[in-house]
């Protein structure tokens, strides 16, 4: 009896004795995690050998940064968490750029990176790197698991961390001899974070605060940011809107949140925004800022950011409060709790004077372009995809004057639609972030609108795209320049183009070189039908927009100057 | 404005780094930053002295508590608190000038901790202004060496014990 028992104990301890990397793997799973980036090296191959036949899509990039970008825009398309898995040394480097897009644009992320043999750590061994030492500006959390026990523990805690209060990239750091340890997992589970407190429910006294303030208030203005959109509160942002009547103007990273075709909509705010947004946020008395932080790209000078208004701020991240300016009605908490308390407590008031100001500002101001050039206007190309798609694909974008055109005259009407690198302003995020945006949402129509040098800087994923058959759509606003900077080189060092001109590669023969469609378009009129053909297209597709050269975006509030201290609105009125 | 703030940290590699490095990527000034356990083995207590305005502090506080594992901060502004540093100071004490330096030793309430022929060793423990003054009246005879602590308080109990 005795040695029978003994074995069939034996067996029993056998059957949940795993592998770190079993362990990892798993857990991952049990964490809902379908989907994942990674690129493979030599401390995680116990890692990428337990991920050969596991249940995981696995999208392979070719640089860890563009990886990381994936992961990014998958997390922003799908509202899920991200993961980006990397090996020791360079690998863990290469991610730091996309942690850090990551971190300044709050999106919920899990990096592993491999590491050194734990004995060997500190000896500046082969492809070792202080992981956690380099990455923890960057993080919202990260730490290294020297213990197979801690394993599954560390993970659970950075999926929750992650994608809880204001979310954000979590790093973990994973010695290689931990994946190939072994232990039984019994026991290693439970959550440990004494440090680490959600608050989601907002104060009842506060929010009916905020309420009386709004009924109160002749000319209120919402200015709401991406923390509406990671909260999924749109509909109780609409609600609220709509209830107590209030126009609403959004940061970049809110664009979507607030259906830009509805009548409340005052658009994008801030150095590129529209001229009524700004007027309105400078003339309003009362300021209702959501999941938003009051970025200098917002806000113009900070001491005459909208003088007149008392100003409410709802945010997860008690940080965040009164950090920029002083908020005389703070609530912390879920936009989504708070919203749907607040609509309850505020009432309808038409405030016609308010609203008919904005009306003549709206029509005054309307963003324009010169619509009879002859060449191809970068607005132009837009506009024309806005109408081609409806108004209804997932846009991502580089950095500089093509995304703020893209901000401009794209219309966005629903959450998670636009996909950009705000906070940090992370050029080359456009293409890798297209990838991870179409692989979180395979039906949809997915467009980088990218510049000629942000594509430079990732165009290598081109081959990423094309390994998993990926109809996004690339359209480069190609002028040549940096040109946003170029801009800012025209109007305030003289028309000196200091270094912002890079000789650029034909990019139909790229794309083609790629298995990629690619298409070169240099006149006004072929815009229309080149982006009927690249809608059309089942492969990913790079449109080479030979763009007016020195195109610039308008209105601008300059660096220093207040929100209402706009340049260009002549220009804008001249081409009516 | 000088600020005395008392954070319970989990006691985890990485913390001090943590915490460290937010106040330099958020420029703001450290006074003195010590660490030390608690009667609980898993947290450590970082009293910090930070000097800024209201606004800063609030900042201070704030990024502070967001730090993952830091479980608890206090800012003692405003509330009566016992605060002390401890130093440990060599002066030159050659044997005609010892008797004199004993007698403010003694005045300081300070501890002789090591003798040699030609110095003393000793330490002091007190407020900070304790501390200064007590450099500043030893300079006279020659410092050789001074380690200090930061500051480590606690508020007094009275109000909070029912």
């Amino acid at each position: 009896m005795k040695p029978k028992s003994r074995t069939s104990a034996r067996s029993a301890d056998k059957s949940t004795i795993k592998t770190g990397a079993q362990i990892i793997v798993d857990t991952l799973i049990e964490q809902g995690v379908d989907t994942m980036f990674g690129y493979t090296g030599g401390v995680v191959l116990p890692l990428f050998d337990r991920l050969y036949d596991a249940p995981i899509h696995f999208i392979n990039p070719r640089h860890e940064q563009g990886g990381c970008h994936m992961a990014d825009a998958y997390a922003r398309a799908s509202g899920k968490v991200g993961v980006m898995v990397a090996t020791s040394g360079p690998g863990a480097c290469n991610l730091v750029t996309g942690l850090a897009t990551a971190m300044m644009d709050s999106v919920p992320m899990v990096a592993l990176t491999g590491q050194v043999r734990t004995e060997l750590i500190g000896n500046d061994a082969f492809q070792e790197a202080d992981t956690t030492g380099i990455t923890r500006p960057v993080t919202k959390y990260n730490c290294i698991v020297k213990d197979i026990k801690d394993l599954a523990r560390t993970i659970r805690e950075a999926f929750h961390i992650a994608s809880t209060g204001r979310p954000g990239p979590v790093l973990i750091d994973l010695p290689v001899d931990v994946s190939v340890a072994k232990c039984s997992t019994d026991g290693t589970t439970e959550v440990d974070l004494p440090g680490y407190r959600v608050r989601p429910k907002g104060h009842a006294k506060q929010i009916s605060m905020a309420a009386q303030a709004i009924n109160k208030s002749e000319q209120p203005v919402l200015y709401v940011g991406g923390g509406v959109i990671s909260a999924n509160a749109s509909e109780e942002l609409r609600a609220l809107a709509e209830k107590a009547h209030v126009p609403v103007t959004m940061t970049l990273l809110g664009l979507g949140s607030y259906d830009q075709n509805k009548p409340e909509s005052l658009d994008m705010l801030g150095m590129h925004g529209t001229a009524y947004a700004n007027y309105a946020v400078q003339e309003c008395d009362l300021l209702i800022a959501v999941g938003a932080r009051f970025d200098d790209r917002v806000t113009g000078k900070i001491d005459t950011f909208a003088p007149n208004a008392k100003i409410i701020h709802i945010d997860i991240d008690p940080a965040s409060i009164s950090k920029n300016v002083r908020v005389d009605i703070p609530v912390v908490g879920d936009a989504k709790l708070i919203l749907s308390e607040l609509v309850k407590e505020v009432e309808y008031h038409q405030r016609k004077e308010w609203f008919n100001k904005i009306a003549e500002w709206k029509q005054k101001f309307v963003l324009r372009y010169d619509e009879s050039s002859s060449t191809v206007k970068p607005q132009y190309v837009i506009t024309e995809l806005c109408r081609q798609t409806e108004g209804q694909a997932i846009v991502t974008t580089g950095v500089g004057q093509n995304q703020m055109w893209a901000a401009q005259f794209y219309r966005f009407s629903r959450p998670r639609q636009l996909i950009s690198s705000g906070g940090l302003g992370t050029m080359g995020f456009g293409l890798p972030a297209a990838i991870g945006a179409q692989i979180a949402k395979p039906k949809e129509t997915v467009i980088d609108i990218d510049g000629d040098h942000s594509f430079n800087m990732t165009l290598t994923e081109l081959a990423t795209a094309v390994e998993h058959e990926l109809p996004i759509k690339v359209c480069i606003l190609n002028n040549g320049y940096m040109g946003m900077v170029r801009q800012w080189q025209e109007l305030f060092y003289g028309h000196r183009y200091s270094k912002t001109y890079l000789k650029n590669p034909e990019y139909e023969a790229i794309a083609c070189a790629f298995g990629a469609v690619g298409i070169t378009v240099d006149k006004k009129t072929d815009v229309p039908k080149a982006i009927k053909k690249m809608l059309a297209e089942k492969k990913p597709c790079v449109v080479d927009f030979r763009v007016e050269r020195e195109e610039n975006v308008w209105p601008m509030v300059p660096s220093g100057k207040s929100l209402d201290e706009m340049d260009g609105l002549d220009i804008l009125e001249s081409m009516a | 404005m000088k600020h005395i703030i008392s954070a319970l940290v989990e006691n985890k590699p990485g913390v001090l780094a943590h915490v460290a490095g937010m106040f330099a990527a958020r420029a703001f000034n450290i006074d003195s930053l010590v660490v030390g356990r608690t009667e609980d083995p898993k947290l450590s207590r970082m009293t910090i002295v930070v000097i800024g305005d209201d606004r800063v502090l609030e900042q201070v506080r704030k990024q502070l508590a967001k730090i993952v594992p830091v479980v608890k901060v206090q800012d003692f502004v405003g509330q009566p608190v016992i605060a002390r540093d401890l130093m440990l100071i060599a002066i030159s004490a050659p044997p005609e000038k010892r008797p004199e330096i004993l007698s403010l030793i003694e005045m300081f309430r300070g501890k002789v901790v090591d003798i040699s022929q030609k110095s003393l060793m000793v330490e002091v423990s007190g407020p900070e202004t304790k501390i200064e003054a007590f450099i500043n009246v030893c300079k006279p005879y020659g410092i050789k060496n001074v380690a200090r602590t930061g500051t480590i308080a606690m508020p007094r109990q009275a109000k909070t014990e029912p």
